[in-house]
């Protein structure tokens, strides 16, 4: 079944400026999919309509099979939110946060305390449970975030950008968590600027460019048209002064440093291998551009 | 339905309890100064209002004013702070029907109203003697007054946009309303053309009323301030729903 499906949904808010021109979309269920697009290309408005955030102005939404017009609480109900924007009260206690956000979804005080114990234990908030939700630190509040946007048990959980300024330790955490939830069938949808993010979770992906999905296919797809990328090599001896052509393009950029260019007729092993007739021996490779990066920008430039 | 309805009601009395000095004391030290000023100071010169000491002619008015004030400031900034600070986004995301939003966020008002109320009374109690004429109409216009005002505070909420949109109708409307509403006169000792003005005013036949069910004096009919106070209240009822549901404010 499909966890969602978009169909020519617009949204042109009151200033006239057209977030979302008749966009087209569709999640399987228990997918882990990506939704990414520049500053202003129509992701949080999107979100934010199907989470009745925002008033569409046409179009239409099914969530696992509900109308969202027509069956709109009960669409609420599938759906878990975790927004970009803190947006609590920052007065209020964290469990007070959580047990609040359980009795919006009609869940009771009881049934609340069991399941945000259980939330704030997994995500290392429980010593500060009576803590301010102001005086968590910024990596707090995401996982607090994420917390109450779990509280009410949704099948579907919508991120947006879930570790924008988060730490690396934060930002691996979120990730080993979402995969934990993925893998215990529940589908997620996230949008994100950092697209190793994407491309190291989804499994399929959506690009939004100025309110219309310019892509949407599956993550492997995607990255297969790459026509090449660019590899950055150390290598353990200083580099002749010239180098010999060989099946790729072959750059010197210093005495111990290469930057070569693999079309997909060529492989790293034939790469080291041909380099090594050459006498370079190579100690370390990395990429020197994220491949999802490169056609991001090829497709929304 | 009855999980959410709590739950906002909770929140928001939890809310303004935690910050009891900006939002129950101000009313208690007013009181305490009307007190002083009206009873201990100048009472004893202006005489009887209507036949009832003066002091105690004006407490009703003072009690009704507070709970005006409180009903309709806490459902205002519970509301507009929601906005401010994005916490309304919780209750969106939420299957909470929006009639028990609402519900929810009147309830509240009307707990505060009735706090403060309470509290002004309970001080003016401290320091004179007066016996309730009528318990019953007290507390029906006390109730109706709350309800009514903590609407009017939704409605502000809803079209503020910024700090000083919430402070425009509390000050340049409802003040002035109170205070020419009867709150420290009875509208008799005014010229002809200016009772006549006086009625137009609704706060008027809220503290006439309410006056009624304290001192059991009145100048108009309480059948009429009761369709007035019911009209009002439906009225109000049915554009903030519509305005909740339309998201107006909120969902654009």
């Amino acid at each position: 079944m499909k966890a969602l499906t978009i169909k020519t949904l617009t949204k042109v808010y009151a200033n006239n400026f057209h977030a979302l021109k008749g966009i087209n979309l569709s999640v399987e269920e228990g997918d882990f999919f990506a939704l990414l697009g520049s500053n202003g290309a129509g992701k949080t408005t999107a979100i934010g309509i199907i989470c009745g955030l925002l008033n569409k102005t046409a179009g239409d939404i099914w969530v696992l099979g509900l109308n969202h017009s027509t069956q709109t609480n009960d669409v609420k109900r599938l759906i878990g939110l975790m927004p970009q924007e803190f947006n609590f009260d920052m007065f209020d206690c964290i469990t007070e946060i959580l047990n609040n956000q359980a009795g919006y979804y009609g869940i009771s005080r009881s049934k609340a305390k069991i399941q945000t114990k259980i939330l704030l234990k997994k995500m290392h908030l429980w010593d500060k449970r009576n803590d301010a939700a102001g005086s968590l630190s910024g990596g707090m509040k995401r996982r607090l975030m994420l917390a109450r946007a779990l509280v009410h048990q949704p099948k579907i959980l919508i991120l947006d950008e879930p570790t924008a300024g988060a730490d690396v330790e934060i930002r691996r955490f979120i990730w080993a968590y979402l995969k934990e939830l993925n893998q215990l069938g529940m589908t997620i949808i996230l949008t994100t600027h950092y697209l190793e993010e994407a491309e190291s979770l989804c499994r399929n992906i959506a690009i939004l460019n100025a309110g219309k999905v310019v892509e949407q296919t599956s993550m492997k797809k995607l990255l297969a048209k790459v026509s090449h990328q660019i590899l950055i090599l150390e290598t353990t001896s200083i580099l002749p002064e010239t180098i010999q052509q060989m099946q790729f393009e072959c750059t010197r950029l210093d005495d111990y440093t290469l930057q070569v260019a693999l079309g997909q007729n060529i492989n790293i092993t034939d790469m080291l291998r041909a380099l090594s007739q050459q006498g370079i021996s190579i100690k370390h490779v990395r990429n020197a551009q994220n491949r999802l990066e490169t056609l991001f920008i090829n497709l929304t430039s | 339905m009855w999980i959410v309805y709590k739950t906002i009601v909770i929140k928001e009395i939890l809310r303004f309890s935690r910050i009891w000095v900006q939002t129950i004391f101000p009313s208690i030290i007013t009181t305490l100064l009307y007190l002083l000023i009206f009873g201990g100071l100048m009472g004893e010169r202006i005489g009887l209002m209507q036949g009832v000491n003066y002091v105690h002619f004006i407490i009703p008015g003072v009690i009704l004013m507070t709970v005006i004030t409180n009903s309709y400031t806490n459902t205002m900034f519970a509301l507009f702070l929601a906005k401010f600070n994005h916490s309304i986004e919780e209750i969106l995301v939420s299957p909470a029907p929006y009639w028990i939003v609402l519900l929810g966020y009147i309830s509240s008002g009307v707990a505060r109203g009735f706090v403060v109320g309470m509290g002004v009374y309970l001080t003016a109690s401290f320091f004179m003697d007066f016996e309730i004429y009528s318990v019953s109409i007290t507390l029906v216009i006390f109730l109706l007054t709350a309800v009514l005002f903590s609407l009017a505070g939704f409605i502000n909420a809803v079209f503020a946009k910024s700090f000083s949109d919430v402070y425009v109708v509390p000050n340049f409307v409802l003040m002035p309303m109170t205070y020419l509403g009867g709150m420290f006169y009875s509208v008799e000792i005014l010229p002809e053309f200016w009772q006549s003005v006086s009625l137009l005013n609704p706060i008027y036949y809220m503290i006439d009323s309410f006056r009624l069910g304290f001192l059991g004096v009145s100048d108009a009919d309480l059948t009429t301030s009761l369709s007035m106070l019911l009209t009002t209240i439906a009225i109000l009822f049915v554009v903030s729903l519509y305005l909740l549901k339309k998201g107006f404010n909120i969902k654009n």
